[in-house]
């Protein structure tokens, strides 16, 4: 609940109200290729959960990226990465984050990715 | 135990995820890369950012905002069950590299289109991959009608590393796409085993 957007913010107020103003999400891990799964089904869901939420936990039975969640949501990233975090305190869904960017990309993996490139 | 709660974090339910980059001018055919390899129809993010900025010449210092937006495109190839390929066009505009850094983070490396009319329209993606140390490959898009140049012709003009693939492709061709991102992984395997024939330049 740290940072409130004032009347000047322009149309940023809009997607940003879904998040009652919260610009950051609660944690971190998030990235744009973690992927994210509905854990519980919407009928678990707090009493304060808004329709944002819920269709993302709608969206996510099929686990989805978070980008994939942004577009499909039409919403910034910013703010879908709040509502996620919502979700994920509440134990609502799961996150699979990729690899760690702090050292070189795994070989077995790349293999991996190559081989099907070319079995595309 | 709540038989409705299910665990997708066990077994192939959630994938991981790993992404490429394609890069280049603007007009240079990123987003028709995306769509000619993905499995779905691209899609589109945004990312908002709020400046913050008072004017040096402003002595009432009254703070001015202005909102940006940068749209991705980025589609979704499954390379097996629990593993998925994104790739990402980037933002064709140098004042976005905010958006590249969250882009490039974890990339395993990134394709630069290139057109041979416009080649120094590639020059930032190049700079902006060198100095990340991210490996990257240059794709160059052979648009109708364009002048044919040799591979070789192109890499002097962009001033590359030798070891650098320059690749001539038609990226509204799948199969073509296909070739180039074989060719940028195949490249970043190699990159990959020379950093590891270095002491000290494992990371990058």
């Amino acid at each position: 609940m740290s940072e409130w957007l004032d009347d000047e913010a322009g149309p940023v107020v809009r997607p940003y109200a879904l998040t009652r103003g919260r610009t950051r999400a609660s944690r971190e891990g998030f990235e744009l290729i973690a992927i994210i799964a509905t854990a519980a089904t919407s009928q678990f869901a707090p009493a304060g959960a808004g329709p944002e939420h819920i269709a993302i936990l709608e969206m996510c039975v099929r686990p989805l990226s978070v980008a994939e969640v942004s577009a499909k949501m039409r919403l910034p990233l910013g703010v879908v990465r709040v509502l996620l975090g919502d979700l994920l305190d509440h134990g609502l869904i799961a996150v699979r984050r990729p690899e760690p960017d702090n050292r070189l990309p795994n070989e077995r993996l790349l293999k991996e990715v190559l081989n099907g490139l070319q079995a595309l | 135990m709540d038989s409705k709660r299910s665990d997708p974090s066990r077994g192939a339910a959630m994938p991981l995820a790993v992404k490429i980059l394609v890069a280049g001018g603007f007009g240079v055919g990123k987003t028709s890369m995306v769509g000619a390899v993905s499995e779905i129809r691209p899609l589109r993010t945004e990312e908002q950012l709020t400046d913050r900025s008072v004017g040096v010449d402003d002595v009432s210092g009254v703070e001015r905002k202005t909102t940006t937006t940068v749209a991705m495109d980025f589609g979704r190839i499954t390379i097996r069950d629990g593993l998925v390929l994104y790739l990402f066009g980037t933002p064709g505009q140098d004042r976005f590299w905010f958006m590249w850094d969250e882009l490039a983070l974890g990339a395993l490396g990134a394709v630069v289109l290139a057109d041979t009319r416009r080649l120094a329209d590639s020059f930032p993606s190049i700079d902006y991959f060198e100095r990340r140390r991210l490996p990257f490959i240059i794709g160059v898009n052979c648009f109708d009608g364009a002048v044919r140049y040799d591979t070789e012709e192109i890499r002097a003009a962009l001033d590359l590393d030798p070891k650098i693939p320059v690749i001539l492709c038609d990226v509204r061709k799948r199969e073509s796409g296909k070739q180039v991102l074989i060719t940028l992984v195949e490249h970043v395997l190699e990159v990959m085993a020379e950093r590891q024939r270095q002491p000290g330049a494992a990371l990058r």
